[in-house]
């Protein structure tokens, strides 16, 4: 089957939706691939890379023609009516946002795939277009802050004076937050952070970020991963911790999205004035209207009081290339589960809830909702737990009288012991007692490392056992009759095994300890 | 005058074998103590040789000097022959050996002079010959067993924990027949049992608790030496077989806190000895599969990377790879660092013996405990041909059969390779959740042609 890669014709769009990497890896998959001429232009991909990759480079309608279109963006109109019916789209569709989209998808009697729908399952995390897109945003929102911000972001302290570091406050701990988090970082900013979701805290904090609770009891982990929006206490305390926030941080990214629905308005006007001109605001959610109060898609706004909103919408489009390249890679993963047989071949199987999840038509049949599908990370901890409780049935703790009572049981038949043994005997006992002890207490002090040479130098010494052996062998003559010739073959086998032993342990003993070097 | 100064060589040498196992506590004393220790065995030897030679002839001569020729060369020659990989089965041979002279010298001390001998004496000449014998075959199935002549799976005998009582019950009813009797038919009876029973034991413990069963083994050789010395009465014997039967214990002692378990429990067998895969019916979720090309891009970029070996790598042969990986990384400032499990491998500190046989310098080379705090600062956690020991189960999951076993948390780290022939669980039948999660993917193949194909990828 051929895969189109069509160039992508929305304003201010730089992405493509594959790279010559991934073009390799398609044409891998069994497919064959044709990419509309100057596709990767905007994103530094020449044409003869492609071409290098494996792909043909052909003009605009032969790349929609295709049996499969790959797009970054949902196709216009003309671009819906260059579709072959029966062809497959694959691209952001966003069909819960546009249903007069899905609806022309459906009367061409395409396929359409939603990269922007994958359901949000570890197994599914190759494909998810989101995480990527997302993660890029998130970096790019902390450059383009720092461009507008007129200071540093790292404190310094210079013959020229001293430089506060900038002090940095991310709304929403997804995963564009804890890029953003990350980013602003190794800038080498303070950053805070805040999330509706408790259970990220760590998360956060394993970025290096301070984690601001907003401490309303109402929040938890919801079934799809995503934030859900949330009830009016919590917003009335969230909103108190943003205006205690705002005069003290330099910059804010608020990344708060709730899929499917508006986005929620977390920083007010009143707010973004009490900041310190010169501020910047980042507001990724401007495209759904924005989470802070004044900003605008697309575009800078300062306010009078001289703080700049950033209402950028196509941030993962400013760095086109490394957006690319992810994007590109999330649609081969993709094809890779759909081609199980690696021979250029499409199977959609429906049974999948990742293929079922992201399908929003099949050859003109409308299969948009999905059955929802529950996310497989987060609500686990719960039933760990109770698991624990059940599982840690506490095992009753012994008698501590028990091991005193054995102890003197021990020594009392010790005693009877010793008092029918000859004085000969005790004597020796005692020497072996103490020998025990010794041994403990020197080899409890060895180094990890040097049990296996112990080992074998205890195998040596153990051959001491030949002390018996020769003095057998140097008196057998002594007794009398056949039972001295068995005694001497004995005698003599047991000095022959146990001479290996002393030879042979510390000979090997010699070897490994030879072998062992410091760097 | 004489037997003085042979009892004055005899503490000598019993000092001086004290000293050598202190010597190896730490690698810079290490080659001293086993210096130590030859002159201890030289000044021994040479004592016991002036005792004997009160009685023996020329004859008797020849016949210890043949005798300690051949143990001598053979000794030598399986020392410079074995192979590094090959040491389980070498120190197994030789436990065997000294649990073969427990038994013989037994035997020899008993036909001396049967019937004049008291009780105690005939006691201690039971004790030493029944330790020796269940040294004696114990260690040579742990040898067939590490040397993969027999199946590596527990023997399981129905009702094998009554076999064994029944074996040791007999053995003592024995003994009380043969002090009463001072017959060498109860003696030859007992000995059978002994051989038999050992084998059993043995037999009945799977190849993963195997480090347990060879220090255990090397516990009981040092007991049977001590055995000899009461029969013998001599000191010597009793204080090297008593530190050499302490040093056994302790190790084993180890052995078996490194796997939550206890010392009766891996000696009764047992453990995922079922065959089942427990939880199997879990979903795990799907593991990611990577190539060498993406591991080598990731260990370029990364600047800590811990390797955490286990018996997979001594199978596969790969310690030389691994160690020329380590030297290419460290030459280019990535910190390479190794963390090894208490019971990796198939004996006490394998891993380490393998690693130092491919020249990796020993001091980053850390303990489990030494590294476990550093895993979630790592960017890279190769995992190679280890599983049970890095198992994030142990650890989060309380139902799981390993659960509470001290592991290498290694899924804390960044992101975590695991080389594996296939998706086949652990010896002790759980299977990983690590290998299912986000930040972790497989390189399957033989670990040693992966590790090249990463080296050559660099």
């Amino acid at each position: 089957m051929q895969i189109g890669v069509p160039r992508e014709t929305r304003a201010r769009e730089t992405r493509v939706a594959a790279t010559p990497k991934t073009v390799a890896q398609l044409v891998g998959l069994g497919y064959d691939v044709v990419v509309e001429s100057e596709a990767g232009h905007a994103a530094s991909f020449d044409d003869e890379a492609y071409a290098a990759a494996g792909a043909r480079v052909v003009d605009r309608a032969e790349a929609w023609g295709s049996d499969i279109v790959h797009k970054v963006n949902a196709p216009s109109d003309d671009e819906i009516a260059l579709l072959r019916p029966g062809a497959t789209l694959v691209g952001l569709l966003a069909p819960a946002l546009s249903p007069d989209l899905v609806e022309r998808l459906r009367a061409a009697e395409v396929t359409a795939l939603a990269m922007d729908a994958v359901p949000r399952i570890s197994r599914a995390q190759s494909l998810d277009v989101l995480s990527s897109m997302a993660n890029i945003a998130g970096y790019r929102a902390v450059v383009e802050a720092a461009h507008e911000f007129g200071s540093f972001f790292t404190g310094q302290v210079t013959a020229a004076g001293k430089v506060p570091p900038a002090k940095v406050l991310v709304v929403g701990a997804g995963v564009a937050g804890l890029a953003a988090i990350g980013t602003a970082r190794s800038l080498g900013a303070i950053v805070r952070a805040t999330d509706a979701r408790p259970e990220v805290a760590e998360q956060v904090e394993s970025m290096g970020a301070e984690f601001l609770a907003v401490g309303a009891p109402e929040t938890g982990p919801s079934a799809t991963g995503y934030a859900t929006e949330m009830g009016e206490d919590y917003n009335r305390r969230a909103a108190e911790l943003y205006a205690a926030q705002a005069p003290d941080v330099d910059i804010i990214v608020t990344t708060a999205l709730i899929p499917g629905r508006p986005a929620p308005r977390l920083i007010t006007a009143e707010m973004v004035a009490t900041m310190r001109p010169g501020s910047v605001i980042v507001d990724m959610a401007a495209a759904n209207g924005g989470n802070v109060e004044g900003s605008v898609a697309d575009e800078l706004v300062v306010t009078p009081h001289g703080v700049k909103i950033i209402g950028y919408t196509d941030l993962p489009a400013r760095l086109p290339t490394q957006a690319s390249q992810l994007y590109g890679t999330n649609l081969v993963n993709l094809m890779k589960l759909l081609t199980p047989a690696t021979d250029g071949e499409l199977t959609l199987d429906l049974e999948d809830v990742v293929q079922r999840g992201m399908t929003v038509v099949r050859d003109g049949e409308l299969l948009w909702p999905p059955p929802a599908t529950a996310v497989s990370a987060a609500p686990v901890a719960a039933p760990a737990a109770s698991a624990q409780v059940v599982a840690k049935q506490p095992p009753t703790p012994p008698d501590p009288r028990r091991k005193y009572v054995l102890m003197a049981v021990g020594a009392i038949a010790f005693a009877a012991i010793a008092a029918a043994s000859p004085a000969s005997f005790l004597g020796h006992f005692t020497v072996f007692a103490l020998a025990v002890v010794v041994g403990y207490y020197v080899i409890g002090n060895v180094h990890h490392a040097l049990h296996t040479p112990l080992m074998s130098v205890t195998n040596a010494i153990s051959g001491i056992i030949v002390v018996g052996a020769l003095l057998q062998l140097g008196s057998w003559q002594l007794i009398p009759g056949a039972t001295g010739t068995v005694v001497a073959v004995l005698a003599f086998v047991a000095t022959l095994v146990a001479s290996i032993n002393i030879f042979g342990g510390f000979l090997v003993t010699r070897r490994m300890l030879t072998m062992f070097r410091k760097g | 005058m004489d037997l003085a100064l042979i009892q004055a060589a005899y503490i000598i040498a019993a000092i001086l074998f004290i000293l050598s196992l202190a010597g190896l506590s730490r690698h810079e004393t290490a080659k001293d103590g086993n210096v130590l220790g030859m002159v201890g065995m030289a000044v021994a030897l040479a004592a016991t040789l002036w005792l004997a030679g009160r009685t023996a002839e020329w004859s008797n001569w020849v016949l210890i000097a043949v005798a300690m020729a051949i143990g001598a060369s053979i000794g030598i020659w399986r020392a410079r022959r074995v192979e590094m990989t090959g040491m389980p089965e070498l120190i197994a041979m030789l436990h065997s050996f000294v649990g073969l002279a427990a038994v013989l010298v037994g035997y020899n001390s008993y036909l001396a002079d049967p019937a004049g001998a008291d009780g105690v004496h005939l006691v201690e000449v039971f004790l030493g010959v029944f330790i020796g014998a269940v040294t004696f075959t114990g260690s040579i199935v742990a040898f067939l067993k590490l040397s993969a002549r027999i199946s590596s799976r527990p023997l399981m005998l129905p009702r094998r924990h009554w076999l064994n009582l029944a074996a040791v019950v007999t053995s003592s009813g024995l003994l009380v027949w043969f002090v009463a009797s001072h017959t060498l038919a109860p003696l030859v009876l007992m000995t059978a049992i002994a051989l038999a029973f050992g084998w059993h034991l043995v037999a009945s413990i799977g190849g993963g608790d195997m480090p347990v069963v060879v220090s255990m083994l090397n516990s009981y050789s040092g007991w049977a030496a001590a055995a000899a010395g009461f029969m013998l009465g001599n000191d010597l014997l009793i204080v090297t077989g008593a530190l050499v039967g302490s040093s056994g214990a302790y190790l084993s002692y180890i052995m078996c806190k490194a796997m939550n378990r206890s010392f009766v429990s891996v000696i009764a067998g047992g453990f995922g000895s079922d065959g089942a895969v427990s939880n199997a019916d879990v979903d795990y979720g799907e593991h990611r599969e990577t190539n060498a090309e993406d591991v080598a891009d990731l260990l370029t970029h990364a600047s800590s990377v811990v390797i955490t070996p286990g018996y997979g790598m001594a199978v596969a042969q790969a310690q030389y790879p691994v160690a020329e990986l380590t030297a290419k990384l460290r030459e280019r400032g990535v910190a390479v660092r190794f963390g090894i499990h208490p019971v990796a491998g198939r004996l006490p500190g394998h891993m380490n013996v393998l690693l130092a046989e491919a020249r990796v310098p020993y001091d980053i080379v850390l303990e489990m405990d030494e590294i476990n705090a550093d895993f979630p600062d790592t960017d890279v956690v190769l995992v190679i041909g280890a599983n049970d020991t890095v198992n994030p189960a142990a650890a989060e999951d309380p139902t799981s059969p390993i659960a509470g076993m001290p592991v290498l948390e290694v899924w804390k780290a960044k992101q975590v390779i695991v080389f594996k022939r296939s998706m086949a669980a652990g010896y002790a039948g759980v299977q990983n959740p690590l290998f299912f999660r986000d930040n972790s993917a497989m390189l399957f193949g033989d670990a040693k042609e992966r590790v090249e194909d990463i080296i050559k990828a660099l």
